[in-house]
């Protein structure tokens, strides 16, 4: 292997043979380079899959309360739910060591938004401070609600990000400036940002404050929770079932409802919805990887093929050394080290083109569903050894045959 | 320098057997230039071919410079081949891809002697076959003589015992026929051994002895006067 004339010979067939070697390279080059942007794009899918469930926070548990559709310990179909700050309050006291966080929200209806002179047509939501958590909403200036404001009943809203550039394009930060729900002055303190424009047409403010204000009483329309994060994703599923179902089992007995009555309650676990999506992508990814052994396959292949090509048509030339005294095994060892030289040479270039391809444009790429396709390097660069393991293999038996051959048949191939 | 006895060998082919060598017995000298002659199927180039180890007689006993040449491994072969042996093809059998001297260096490759020095002999022989400065050019860029030429090179590069030709002038016109013979003979008047296979007599009367080959037996094996290749060569 380390014979430098025997690399010099190398070296002089391929120089000598350009086009062979180019035709040897660039389908060992193009096999590599398929694979790896397949692998690429279905880690891509994944993570595209992914960020559409990290709007909200991936642990999060939504209660939605509806009108009853059953009869049900005398009482009669088409009752309306209303939750009360005791449930929010009960159900937390309940699950408090489960919880990571939890939020009560309420929206403020019919009521007018101004700021100055100009009428705003966004929604109002009274939450705690937890909701940024649930939300996932990210700060981009100003802070979000806090305790402080929940319990001093504080005049304070956040808007979301679409707001500000609609409304405060005028003023360097709407951080300060007041709005003005019916008629009544609140202090903007932060502007968040979401993953969704939709989301971002919010103005929180404090729910004790919505209550108080705008006559709320203890009502509360929504309410929502996350479990701390598990690092493993079944376990995670299972508590989140779990917390699901007692939290639906003590809201179903305290407002009196059927334990199959779909329409009363309405429980919607993140987790859950995500697992669906997690299989999905998990498909995607075996199909992906199907497809890339086959591509594999057809490499190694195509690679025997060509050894196969290249001996039959050196069947001469191997005679040729073989009267001028050239061994079996010198012969074998030529032809193999040619095509290793080849494959191992053509691969890795493959490999790093293709990778740099990845890493240059994949984090451009902006396609629903396909965010940043990369691919695991100790992944693609095990594929490179297989291939050239393959194509040394691939060579072996051609080249073996063909030192095998009685030097005059050899001689007399044309 | 040779020494056969009761050489035989037949092919199969089908269910038939072809009896090519019916019991061979023929000594050869150091120093002489010898003829093989006969006409096609008289078993000549299985000679030439079993005396160059390229192929393997059925029966008979085969020396080379006092070494038996039997039941030979592959690698073994190659080694004999690489040391005792030259060969000077019809077809030139130069490796198109490789240039005069690359060709010609090939042997030495095989003899494991460093790229400068065979470099250095390959030069060498080029020049004695009169073709230094065709040395960087493709077999494909020179004429049916100078690929001949290169040949006897590289056959002379490995300083074999023995110079085995078959068919040297088979593929050339008779003039360029004459230049490669007058070079063969100065080889030969250098000391070296020489077998040529040929069915032209003129050829065959530029050699020292004439073995003739009929129907795979020896029918005649007799001296001759040299007829020297230099007098038709301007």
């Amino acid at each position: 292997m380390f014979d430098i004339e025997r690399w010099q010979e190398i070296f002089d067939t391929l120089r000598k043979n350009k086009l062979r070697s180019f035709l040897t390279g660039i389908s060992v080059a193009s096999g590599i380079f398929i694979l790896v942007i397949l692998l690429g794009f279905g880690q891509g899918m994944r993570n595209g899959i992914e960020q559409e469930f990290k709007q909200d926070a991936a642990t999060s548990i939504w209660v939605w309360p509806g009108t009853t559709s059953k009869e049900y310990k005398g009482l009669n179909p088409g009752r309306r739910i209303q939750l009360t700050n005791e449930n929010y309050d009960n159900a937390v006291a309940l699950y408090s060591s489960e919880l990571e966080y939890s939020s009560p929200r309420i929206f403020v209806r019919n009521v007018t938004v101004n700021y100055g002179k100009e009428s705003l047509v966004y929604g109002i939501q009274g939450v705690s401070s937890n909701f940024q958590m649930i939300e996932n909403a990210k700060m981009i200036e100003g802070r979000f609600i806090n305790p402080q404001d929940e319990s001093s009943t504080a005049k304070v809203a956040v808007i979301g990000k679409k707001i500000r550039t609609d409304v405060f394009m005028d003023v360097d930060s709407p951080v300060g400036e007041f709005i003005e729900i019916s008629g009544i002055p609140f202090k903007i303190i932060g502007v968040y940002k979401e993953y969704e424009d939709r989301e971002e047409e919010r103005i929180y403010i404090p729910i004790a404050a919505a209550q108080k204000v705008f006559n709320g009483g203890d009502m509360v329309n929504n309410m929502s929770f996350t479990l701390p994060p598990k690092e493993n994703f079944d376990e995670a599923v299972k508590q989140a079932i779990d917390f699901k179902e007692g939290l639906k089992g003590y809201l179903q007995q305290v407002h009196t409802v059927a334990p199959d009555d779909t329409s009363a309650l309405d429980v919607w676990s993140a987790m859950e919805e995500a697992k669906r999506y997690y299989g999905l992508t998990n498909n995607i990814k075996i199909f992906f990887w199907v497809v890339g052994v086959f591509t594999i396959i057809a490499g190694v292949v195509g690679v025997s093929n060509i050894m196969l090509i290249v001996v039959k048509e050196r069947t001469k030339e191997i005679g040729i050394r073989k009267a001028l005294g050239a061994k079996p095994w010198s012969i074998i060892g030529m032809i193999l080290h040619e095509a290793i030289f080849v494959t191992a040479i053509s691969g890795f270039g493959g490999l790093i083109f293709s990778m740099a391809i990845l890493e240059i444009v994949g984090p451009h790429i902006e396609i629903d569903y396909v965010l940043n396709p990369s691919v695991n390097f100790n992944v693609a660069f095990s594929t490179v050894i297989v291939l050239i393991v393959a194509g040394t293999i691939a060579g072996f038996f051609p080249a073996w045959k063909a030192a095998r051959v009685q030097t005059i048949e050899a001689l007399r191939n044309e | 320098m040779i020494e056969i006895k009761d050489l035989h060998k037949s092919y199969r082919m089908g269910s038939n057997s072809l009896h090519v060598l019916k019991g061979i017995n023929f000594s050869v000298e150091d120093g002489e230039l010898v003829a093989i002659m006969g006409s096609s199927g008289s078993g000549k180039s299985t000679l030439l071919n079993i005396l160059g180890m390229l192929d393997v007689a059925d029966s008979g006993s085969y020396h080379l410079d006092g070494v038996p040449i039997k039941d030979l491994s592959e690698t073994k072969a190659a080694q004999y081949r690489n040391k005792f042996l030259g060969f000077i093809f019809q077809s030139f059998n130069l490796i198109n891809y490789k240039n005069a001297i690359e060709n010609v260096a090939l042997p030495l490759y095989y003899q494991r002697i460093g790229r400068k020095e065979r470099q250095e002999k390959a030069l060498k022989y080029l020049e004695r076959v009169g073709l230094k400065q065709w040395a960087t050019h493709l077999p494909s860029e020179l004429s049916g003589g100078q690929k001949q030429r290169v040949a006897i090179a590289r056959a002379m590069a490995a300083e074999p015992k023995v110079l085995l030709a078959d068919e040297p002038t088979g593929a050339l016109d008779s003039t360029t026929s004459y230049e490669v013979m007058d070079l063969i003979q100065k080889i030969n008047d250098e000391g070296n051994t020489i077998l040529v296979v040929t069915h032209e007599e003129d050829i065959a009367h530029m050699c020292k002895r004439i073995v003739h080959l009929k129907d795979g037996v020896i029918v005649e094996d007799k001296m001759v006067e040299q007829v020297r290749a230099a007098q038709y060569v301007q």
